[in-house]
């Protein structure tokens, strides 16, 4: 299963239709929405949070929140 | 002045859009502040002459991406447009964008638009759409949006005259539509019978009362409880907001693919090249403490002549209120009272005004987001956040602001934890007393050949004062059992020259703000000090009495007659005896009752320890010569040993107490704003009080 924690860095994937429901609002009123390309920017050291940008937004996450959302890679 | 009455305009945008630098040119000098500010955080007010000599009143409303607020400054925002019959209902709303973003800029302007309040959309930064290979088609715009959009760059002045222009216009012909009618989309019935409920009301509006739980005083009590209603199917709401978002970004999309275009071969990866440096598993660290060195030496190195300055024109004014007015109450208060107190909040604002530049720098130019990305992880290790960074800087300056600071830190766990452990770090109250006693009781003295012991120690104390947060933090993050859905997300804006307008409106604001704020309490806690000191119960009024009758078979000059009736006032005064109950209790500490003074009245601001020490000292000297405090303290006799009252141990034991304890009204004042409690102003106040009592304690018995 792929989600946005499983991406390399540079790689971009599509947010999946069922992520919709575990997407807090906020998140999904910032652009992180079913059915948009995220691209994961930098990994902090740490490995943990995640830097991606998604339909234009540049975003920090944390991991616990990116390995929710599901994505299909191209 | 033909008309009187002016527009009243808010201003909302994302956070990072240049809301604030199009405010400051609207608005310049004239704007006001309401409240204690963070950044933008609170209704900041001012006015701005239109063309036709009209006026409007500007109120910067907090950066927000959406009107669902999920944090106390997001839902001013909310409160502002929802609530139409308060005075300050804005006539006019200008939706700021940044046109980098304008995807989800415009996501807030859906929002806002439904609300049907006249609206102009001012698209900001515009100077570098060329260079973006960004191309937009206004009309067609202005068209499918039924809104006026103006062009911008508030950092180049650009467009400003326009934004004027289109407020006039917007005031003579206001025209609202929704944009986005969220109905029959999501589910129809529902929401017509949402609609039924207030015809006073906008169907959007009252879609907002019930997802926010937010119930302005226009509604009647009847039509509130079939709201009420409305909220009972939590899980309804919770997925008609997803639909929503969803469908307000599906109108977005068909509106911009008509009117905007990206060229991305343009557009230059520096941002991409920044973040690389800037975030690196080793120079991003290095980086970062390299800023803050400079942070901490500049705060230093910059700040000591202006404090000497302070510091002497408040003590030259004391003496020539002295000598023009006449002996009395009057003249005591003003002399020892109001002009000591005053000062005392003044000396810090070079420190204040200094750490505050450099913190509104960092966040200008987008790197402040930076350290929160690379600190998180660890920060949350220790229950905190990396926002929690931020205010652990700025409490080096003072805790006051940087308990403010944590506002933007979501969490509410890491965010208290955050809170309480803020006045650990080594704030510019305690420099004073630490400078003070360090050069009292440690030797002069090289080690290693280079390094300062006296330098040393005062750097160690920096570093005990970020340990014992941390720790304490971790220990917090064991205990509490708060329940707090935390949900981390920073925007990472792009990298920006810092505007010297706007980092200079930032750092007058906020230093006002510590000065008024901060200032009336430290102001307050001085003048009853003052009568404390200068008071007490019957045998106080006596004492003057009964000195001059024991001494007249001794041969002594007036002046010493004097220094003994003074030292027996204090002695016998309300903090005297304040002092001399307490010394039972700090006498393990290697305290007497006179050092218990300096502690009590520490309480208004921990570096009132100096001067109430100097005032009881000099009360008490009777050696003209001694002038400055360091050498009365260093003359000071422990009258049990015979031996020097300062020595390593007390100075010691001292340094400690003054690291861990609470002595700050104005912060536990600020606590228990933020935390709408005493239970957690009290919590800080009584466990760091105990941590500060055991720790000098055993500091005292190693050294001794």
């Amino acid at each position: 299963m792929n989600t946005i924690a499983t991406l390399v860095k540079g790689e971009i994937g599509i947010i999946s239709e069922e992520s919709l429901d575990v997407i807090p609002l906020k998140l999904l009123e910032m652009g992180c929405l079913p059915g948009v390309e995220v691209e994961l920017l930098q990994v902090a050291p740490l490995k943990d949070p995640l830097y991606i940008c998604v339909n234009g937004s540049h975003l920090a996450i944390r991991k616990e929140m990116a390995e929710q959302i599901k994505i299909t890679k191209n | 002045m033909e008309n009187p009455k002016p527009i009243k305009v808010a201003l909302i945008g994302n956070p990072n859009t240049g809301k604030t630098s199009l405010f400051n040119q609207l608005t310049g000098l004239t704007q006001k502040v309401g409240n204690y500010p963070g950044v933008t955080v609170d209704k900041k007010q001012g006015t701005c002459k239109l063309l036709n000599n009209k006026t409007a009143i500007i109120t910067d409303l907090p950066g927000t991406y959406s009107i669902n607020p999920t944090s106390v400054d997001e839902s001013i925002v909310l409160t502002s447009l929802l609530n139409t019959t308060d005075k300050d209902f804005p006539d006019i709303i200008v939706v700021v964008a940044d046109v980098e973003n304008l995807k989800r800029n415009l996501f807030l302007f859906s929002q806002v638009k439904d609300l049907e309040i006249p609206i102009i959309l001012a698209i900001n930064m515009s100077d570098q759409m060329e260079r973006k290979g960004i191309s937009l088609d206004v009309e067609t715009l202005q068209k499918e949006l039924q809104t006026e959009v103006v062009l911008i760059s508030s950092r180049k002045n650009i467009g400003i005259n326009d934004v004027k222009k289109a407020i006039e216009n917007c005031a003579e012909v206001s025209n609202t539509h929704p944009l986005c009618s969220i109905n029959h989309k999501i589910d129809g019935d529902y929401f017509e019978k949402l609609k039924e409920v207030s015809s006073n009301h906008t169907l959007y509006e009252l879609w907002l009362m019930i997802t926010q739980n937010n119930f302005p005083d226009s509604l009647t009590e009847e039509e509130k409880k079939k709201l009420l209603q409305f909220t009972q199917d939590v899980s309804r709401v919770k997925r008609y907001q997803h639909k929503e978002t969803i469908h307000r970004y599906q109108q977005i999309n068909q509106i911009l693919k008509r009117t905007y275009l990206v060229d991305r071969t343009k557009a230059k990866d520096l941002r991409g090249k920044l973040d690389r440096v800037f975030t690196h598993k080793i120079f991003g660290y290095v980086i970062f403490f390299g800023v803050l060195l400079l942070i901490f030496q500049s705060i230093f190195d910059w700040s000591s002549a202006p404090m000497d300055f302070i510091d002497a024109q408040f003590a030259n004014l004391s003496e020539f209120v002295t000598k023009q007015m006449n002996d009395g109450v009057l003249r005591d208060l003003i002399t020892d009272g109001i002009i000591p107190g005053i000062g005392g909040v003044v000396i810090f604002i070079p420190q204040i005004a200094i750490l505050f530049l450099f913190v509104a720098i960092l966040e200008e130019t987008g790197y402040m987001s930076r350290v929160v990305f690379l600190m998180d992880k660890i920060m949350r290790r220790y229950g905190m956040s990396g926002k929690s960074v931020i205010p652990l800087i700025s409490g080096t300056a003072c805790a006051i602001p940087a308990v403010m600071a944590t506002r933007t830190i979501s969490g509410w766990k890491e965010r208290l934890i955050t809170i309480l452990v803020t006045p650990f770090t080594t704030c510019s109250a305690r420099l004073p007393v630490y400078a003070i006693l360090i050069s009292l009781v440690i030797p002069d003295k090289k080690f290693l050949g280079y390094f300062s012991l006296q330098g040393f120690t005062l750097l160690s104390l920096y570093v005990l004062g970020f340990a014992i947060a941390i720790i304490s933090a971790f220990i917090l993050h064991k205990l509490l059992k708060v329940k707090s859905t935390s949900f981390f997300v920073a925007e990472m804006p792009n990298y920006k020259l810092p505007s010297i307008k706007n980092v200079v409106f930032d750092v007058l604001e906020k230093t006002k703000a510590f000065v008024f704020g901060a200032g009336k309490i430290i102001l307050a806690i001085s003048i009853v000090l003052w009568f404390l000191a200068s008071n007490g119960p019957d045998s106080f009024d006596n004492v003057e009495k009964n000195i001059t009758k024991n001494v007249l078979n001794e041969n002594l000059s007036s002046d010493e007659i004097q220094t003994k009736i003074a030292s027996a006032k204090l002695e016998n005064s309300y903090i005297g005896i304040m002092g001399k109950s307490i010394e039972p209790a700090i006498k393990p500490l290697g305290y007497d009752w006179k050092i218990g003074i300096a502690l009590i009245s520490s309480f208004a601001a921990r570096e009132v320890f100096v001067g109430t020490l100097a005032t009881i000292y000099s009360v008490e000297s009777d050696d003209e010569n001694n002038s400055t405090i360091k050498e009365r303290m260093r003359a000071e006799v422990n009258p049990e040993t015979g031996e020097k009252r300062f020595d390593l141990a007390v100075g010691m034991s001292l340094l400690i107490f003054y690291a861990f304890a609470m002595q700050c009204m104005g912060t536990l004042a600020i606590v228990k704003r933020e935390t709408k409690s005493w239970k957690w102003p009290m919590a800080q106040l009584i466990g760091m009080g105990i941590l500060a009592y055991v720790a000098s304690f055993i500091t005292f018995t190693i050294f001794s």
